[in-house]
């Protein structure tokens, strides 16, 4: 392989990675935005989606099978269920804590992801669950550069979800009272939106995209596993934050500029793949000491 | 009027308010500690031993999290940084075991400053991924190392001796960590009960009035940090040479999560409380052994519950 | 002998102009006001002396030093105190702990003094405990020490927040908004507690304050700002008779005047 096509393959390699962390970002960003809230549990929304995809698909691979259109239909209930859980969640465990220090809420969502991952654990028995499709290996071969089309659809949704995604948050009413909220709830209040209902809306449209990330990520590695949600999260909070946590844009954004990183990062001689978390985790860490807006954020009035 | 009504508390709790009523109990408890070990069996005795183990991890975590009010999700790295200093240095370079103690205090405390330095400023949230990162960092690049043995750890770290006698047996162990958690209880009530523990107190209240008082807040945080890391970093000391091997999967979250979860459990920077966090911590999974592996799930859900209901922790508040 | 010289401040927001070309300064051992409508960037000022906002430039010289774009809590160590317009009581602490606060910056036992309890460590916490107690006594609230700040009534907590302040031995005491609030005998009370914590203590004092009576009453020196800039400066009189001052006033808060 020439340089050139290195460079292409990690190139088609780095934005498929990307697609996932950007949409798993999406929601680390949109709750931050909206109730400054370290969401801990978002990662583990990612690998329930992702269960959730698999009892789908298996459930209903005798009546369609197990190519796209049953695919499709995994996606979208997934997305409910997890949208779903991650409302209930906030019910339960968030919204009691919202006047509470910092400190507590962050345990607190600490304590959902342990439940989470540890449930899931528990019904798995901690194994990994193939996550068979029917999806044929073809793809677009470009020389020495291959693109599977199962690779080719993945990035296709993920680009239509952040594309209707943008269109909702712009374009219509809930969009705008969710960034009004970003920026002061008690006005909202005094505007009379229901900003309960719309802190419920944020959390489900930013777990359920978790949830399709994680459905996503089943059928492009094959398989599941309960720990999956704890390393993604932590990337996708990278992500969010290279992008400026509680910028929409940012996320998508982030989570590109995240995915090319590592896939070249691969690249570099001499370092292992091994090395790879090592390597984002140390971006994040550096990231937020010197540039803690990320890349789209808004500053914030500067105090010392 | 109002002083007495403040202080005034009925039942058990009213009486563990007078000094000399709380030395009494201490007293006791202390002896029965120190005999334990005649009537207990092997099992009990190891049992206990890892109480008064992840009591230090505790109290070390509770000087970050419970005084200072900073979450750290990657406390086991400055554990991990004690053992493996100890570690390599008694079994690759033969060192004495106490002579390694100062080192791995000051590698842990280095670690502390490396980390804490350049990150106390952030936002608290921010500061909390910041320490899981690092966490995570200090596990792999203990795994892929080749002075730290990699992903199978080092083994053959050597048992130290104390005046002639070698410790080996459970019963020397169960002392030794019986002594640090003494230690580790003395040191935390002494900070707590100082100008430095005050300002902990100040800076986690309310940062800003702090500030305004001539308090550097970023200052008192590393305090706290550092001192943490210590405690860690001692409780991995003797952690080495009582296993006489360790591997990165000893020092995984999951470990942070489990002593910061005793500190949670027993009540965010009260002494007492964390050390019945820390035995919760230990005995529970003993006492329920057939749970397996639905452990971290109901850890996470008495976690949960905690938080919502009684966010104080099991050991009630002193003053009203 | 000037304390505080402020020169040519200026400060912004995301592009909104907060303070522009603020020039003032407060001689030592008087009590000099800081007054203007709402919104006129008071506030701002104090954070900017104190160091909670970083200005976009100007000078700021206290006690003959520059002390622009320093930490807060150097600024304190350097003589600054301040109190907050909104109570910042540490709220769950005793009273007597939320004013050996101030003592913090004036003392400097570390860790290790307080492991081994050495023997200045021990000297301190008693003179910590001491000059908390006196100023405690000063502002007459000695007896509530060991009541827990947030139980304390509304007047009383701004009196422990006078206290911690005084406790770091400042040269400059800045006073935000100190009457609001405050009852008319809440009033007198603290018209009279200013004059003695510079003629007992001799401290210097800037205050913020909408009350014009008290700021009329109390102070040597005022100066007007509106809209963060300079409009007029003098003595009571001098200002109140100042058309501009008037214009400012009546166009947001005549009755305030009246």
């Amino acid at each position: 392989m020439s340089n050139l096509d290195i460079i292409l393959q990690q190139l088609a390699n780095g934005l498929i990675l990307g697609s996932f962390y950007a949409l798993v970002a999406l929601g680390y960003t949109m709750v931050y935005g909206i109730i400054k809230l370290l969401n801990f549990a978002h990662g583990d929304l990612y690998m329930v989606g992702g269960f959730v995809g698999f009892l789908i698909l298996s459930a209903i691979s005798g009546l369609l099978g197990e190519s796209w259109g049953a695919i499709l239909c995994s996606m979208v209930f997934s997305m409910l269920a997890v949208g779903l859980l991650g409302v209930i969640i906030q019910r339960i465990a968030y919204v009691p804590m919202l006047q509470a220090p910092r400190l507590s809420i962050l345990i607190t969502a600490l304590a959902v992801s342990m439940i989470l991952s540890n449930g899931v654990m528990a019904v798995t028995d901690g194994e990994y669950l193939a996550f068979s499709t029917d999806l044929s290996y073809d793809g677009l071969d470009l020389g020495n550069v291959f693109i599977s089309y199962t690779q080719l659809a993945l990035v296709i949704a993920a680009c239509l979800l952040m594309v209707i995604l943008y269109l909702f948050v712009h374009k219509t009413l809930y969009g705008k009272a969710m960034r009004a909220i970003a920026i002061d709830q008690d006005a909202c209040r005094l505007m009379g939106i229901n900003v309960n209902r719309i802190i419920a809306l944020t959390f489900f449209i930013g777990s359920s995209l978790a949830g399709a990330a994680g459905v996503m990520a089943g059928v492009y590695y094959g398989s599941l596993h309960f720990s999956m949600g704890f390393v993604i999260g932590l990337k996708a909070f990278t992500a969010a934050v290279i992008g400026g946590i509680g910028s929409i844009p940012g996320a998508m954004l982030g989570g590109q500029v995240l995915g090319l990183l590592e896939a070249f990062g691969t690249q570099i001689p001499f370092v292992g793949s091994e090395w790879k978390d090592v390597f984002s985790f140390g971006l994040l860490i550096l990231l937020l000491i010197f540039k803690p807006t990320g890349l789209l954020g808004k500053t914030e009035i500067e105090r010392m | 009027m109002i002083t007495t009504s403040a202080r005034e508390k009925t039942g058990w709790l009213g009486w563990l308010q007078s000094q000399r009523n709380r030395m009494i109990v201490l007293m006791v408890l202390a002896a029965v500690a120190m005999v334990i070990p005649l009537v207990a069996n092997n099992y009990m005795l190891e049992v206990l031993t890892n109480a008064w183990f992840y009591t230090v991890l505790c109290l070390g975590l509770n000087i970050v999290v419970g005084y200072a009010g900073l979450l750290d999700l990657g406390y086991a790295a400055f554990f991990a940084v004690g053992a493996y200093t100890t570690g390599i240095l008694t079994s690759q370079f033969g060192v004495n075991f106490w002579l390694t103690i100062p080192v791995a205090v000051a590698c842990s405390m280095l670690a502390g400053l490396i980390i804490g330095g350049p990150t106390l400023r952030l936002r608290s949230d921010y500061l909390a991924i910041v320490t899981l990162g690092f966490g995570e960092i200090v596990r792999i690049i203990a795994r892929n190392l080749e002075i730290t043995g990699g992903a199978s750890g080092l083994i053959g770290i050597d048992r130290p001796s104390f005046f002639g006698i070698e410790l080996s047996r459970g019963i020397h162990f169960y002392y030794v960590f019986l002594l640090l958690a003494i230690l580790a209880c003395f040191v935390s009530y002494r900070l707590q009960h100082s100008r430095l523990g005050r300002a902990w107190q100040y800076v986690r209240e309310d940062e800003d009035a702090a500030e305004a008082m001539g308090i550097g807040r970023v200052a008192v945080k590393l305090y706290a940090y550092v001192i943490g890391a210590m405690f860690g970093g001692v409780a991995g000391c003797f952690f080495a040479v009582k296993m006489t091997a360790i591997s990165p999967e000893t020092f995984t979250f999951t470990q942070s999560v489990l002593i910061l979860l005793g500190v949670v459990l027993g009540g965010m920077g009260k002494i007492p409380g964390v050390v019945i966090g820390a035995f919760a911590l230990v005995l529970f999974p003993e006492v329920f052994r057939g749970l397996g592996s639905m452990r971290m799930l109901i850890f996470g859900i008495v976690m949960l519950i905690i938080m919502l209901y009684r966010p104080e922790g099991i050991w009630p508040q002193s003053k009203s | 002998m000037l304390l505080l010289e402020v020169e040519h401040l200026e400060l912004s927001f995301a592009g909104l102009q907060v303070l522009r070309e603020l020039s003032f300064d407060v001689e030592k051992g008087t009590i000099a006001s800081l007054i203007g409508p709402n919104g006129a960037g008071k506030t701002s000022v104090f954070n900017c002396l104190t160091g909670f906002y970083r200005p976009d430039s100007g000078r700021i010289t206290f006690n003959g030093r520059s002390i622009l774009r320093r930490k807060p809590h150097r600024i304190t160590r350097a003589g600054m105190a301040r109190t907050f317009q909104n109570l910042r009581l540490f709220k769950s602490m005793t009273v007597l702990e939320n004013v050996m606060s101030g003592m913090h910056c004036r003392t400097s036992a570390g860790p290790i003094g307080a492991v081994f309890k050495t023997g200045s460590q021990r000297r301190e916490e008693e003179l910590i405990n001491l000059v908390s107690e006196e100023c405690l006594a000063f502002v007459g609230l000695l007896e509530s020490k060991d009541r827990r700040a947030s139980n304390l009534p509304y007047g009383d907590q701004r009196r422990v927040e006078w206290a911690r302040a005084l406790a770091t031995k400042p040269k400059l005491l800045l006073l935000d908004e100190p009457a609001a609030g405050l009852n008319h005998d809440e009033k007198q009370e603290l018209i009279a507690l200013i004059l003695r914590i510079r003629d007992e203590l001799g401290i210097t004092i800037l205050l913020i304050e909408h009350d014009m009576g008290l700021v009329m009453k109390v102070s040597e020196k005022i100066t007007v700002i509106d809209y963060g800039a300079k409009i007029a400066e003098g003595t009571a009189e001098e200002v109140q008779n100042n058309p501009r001052v008037i214009e400012a006033y009546l166009g947001s808060e005549d009755e305030e005047l009246l």
